[in-house]
């Protein structure tokens, strides 16, 4: 399972790649394992405001829908439609297929993301 | 969770392993999509050793079986499989399973894992002199290897014939590498292949032999998860989903295995009248024309009335399309309709379209 040292991550396996106050959102390489072959996603609307927790988007695997939750607040401001057509990059390179990326309105909600190692540990005990 | 003898093999192999109605199974191996097309296109082998075997044996065993189930047995001989739901008095369905005779008075009965222990005891309540019913689940381990290539595969393993065994036909005694098995030429995929009955301490050392034997076939282990949808796609029901207590079989379409022309069985009244006064729901099957993916239980509409549920629903890996089976309204069941579903609380559109979803060309076993 792979874990890249410089992003932040959720407890619910959501990535978070920071660029100025601009977040980008993934699931993680543990979460595109558990679910398998994906074969849908679902975008948010660009322009919708989320809080935290809120409901982003969805992606299916072959089995099963999963929700994909906003590891921090803010407005949608761009979204990966690439994945519409080909959401098997999820599973391929799950740090590179971006879902979409959120303006932070809150930047201490980072504080609460989790580090590379303690997502790693999380994992384990998951596991 | 119970454990199959292939248990030690699933770990091996990277099987990811799930509780399916108490069994430790693997979902899939390598991924899903994977196995499915090498069970379409070249094959794929599954244990399905969970699934439960119950003996009823007797001189009353036919006419006892004769009432249990909606099928007509009396085609049954020897190296007949005979497919068939077994009903409630009120309709419901019980289970659906296949029937073989192994000997004069003695058969096999191969039923849905969880649904095991309630038609054992289901067949006991009924139980009359000249009867004995067993169940024999832990005594048999099972084995299915299906695709275009599972006659070519197995061949290299036994001097029997297998071109001969003709489709839901059976042989007994067979020796594939040398264990004992029945071998009958059925499955759960929609796809050419064979499902092995044999002793459960056998098992490890066949699945080695048969993974051996599909080398350089392209044969691939597959998991739980492809053979459901390999059946999704081939239209065959599930019990759990499509069948139930509250579903009766001639609304899962399941009509051309009632005999309602038979004396007497089970349900028969209920079934009867059913038919007569016209069902009121019935199993459809339908795409998505917008983008989502229907699952199990999602609500579906016609306009603003909700006219029923979704049984199934799934990507269809060899289509490349989002399909579902669904129980609806029987005013609303004809080909071509629209619909809605409701997908996390939107409303997508879908049609109705013709059953089954994928049908292999039919095409006769090689000798």
């Amino acid at each position: 399972m792979k874990v890249l040292a410089e992003l932040k991550y959720s407890k619910e396996h959501e990535w978070v790649k920071l660029e100025g106050n601009r977040a980008y959102i993934g699931i993680t390489d543990y979460a595109q394992d558990a679910l398998g072959d994906i074969v849908f996603v679902e975008l948010p609307e660009e322009g919708a405001e989320l809080e935290a927790g809120d409901v982003l988007g969805a992606v299916e695997s072959v089995k099963a829908a999963s929700d994909i939750y906003a590891p921090v607040s803010g407005k949608v401001v761009e979204v990966n439609e690439e994945l519409e057509d080909a959401p098997e990059k999820i599973n391929e390179e799950p740090y590179e297929a971006w879902i979409a990326v959120l303006e932070i309105s809150d930047s201490s909600e980072l504080e609460d993301l989790l580090s590379a190692e303690e997502y790693e540990k999380l994992c384990e005990e998951e596991a | 969770m119970k454990k199959t003898p292939l248990y030690d093999i699933h770990m091996k192999l990277g099987g990811k392993m799930i509780d399916f109605g108490g069994w430790a199974l693997p979902v899939q191996y390598s991924s899903i999509i994977e196995e499915h097309k090498a069970v379409r296109e070249r094959a794929g082998l599954f244990d399905v050793s969970h699934m439960g075997e119950i003996i009823v044996e007797g001189p009353s065993a036919f006419e006892f079986l004769q009432r249990m189930v909606t099928n007509d047995i009396s085609g049954i001989s020897q190296g007949r499989a005979i497919y068939t739901p077994m009903c409630y008095p009120d309709g419901g369905t019980v289970d659906d399973f296949i029937i073989y005779q192994l000997e004069e008075d003695k058969y096999l009965l191969v039923v849905n894992a969880s649904n095991t222990d309630k038609d054992y005891e289901w067949l006991m309540e009924h139980r009359v002199d000249g009867v004995e019913i067993h169940n024999v689940s832990c005594d048999y381990a099972q084995l299915a290897i299906q695709g275009p290539a599972a006659q070519s595969i197995l061949q290299k393993l036994t001097d029997t014939p297998l071109g001969e065994i003709r489709f839901f036909r059976f042989a007994k005694d067979v020796e594939i590498a040398g264990v004992k098995s029945l071998v009958s030429r059925t499955g759960y995929t929609g796809e050419d292949g064979f499902e092995i009955y044999f002793s459960a301490d056998k098992a490890v050392e066949l699945w080695e032999k048969i993974m051996e034997a599909g080398e350089g076939e392209g044969m691939l282990p597959a998991g739980l998860g492809a053979r459901d949808t390999l059946r999704f796609e081939a239209g065959l029901v599930l019990y759990g989903n499509e069948l139930s207590q509250e579903i009766t079989p001639l609304e899962a379409g399941l009509g051309r295995f009632v005999k309602l022309g038979k004396e007497y069985f089970i349900g028969k009244d209920a079934l009867v009248k059913q038919s007569e006064e016209g069902l009121e729901r019935t199993l459809v099957g339908f795409e998505m024309i917008d983008r989502g993916i229907p699952r199990s239980q999602y609500k579906i509409y016609h306009e603003d009335k909700e006219i029923g549920l979704v049984t199934s629903g799934s990507f269809a890996p060899t289509l490349q399309k989002n399909l579902g089976l669904a129980l609806i309204d029987s005013a609303y069941s004809e080909i071509g309709t629209e619909i809605s579903v409701i997908v996390r609380k939107r409303s997508l559109k879908a049609k109705l379209v013709e059953l089954p979803f994928y049908s292999r060309k039919a095409k006769k076993p090689s000798k």
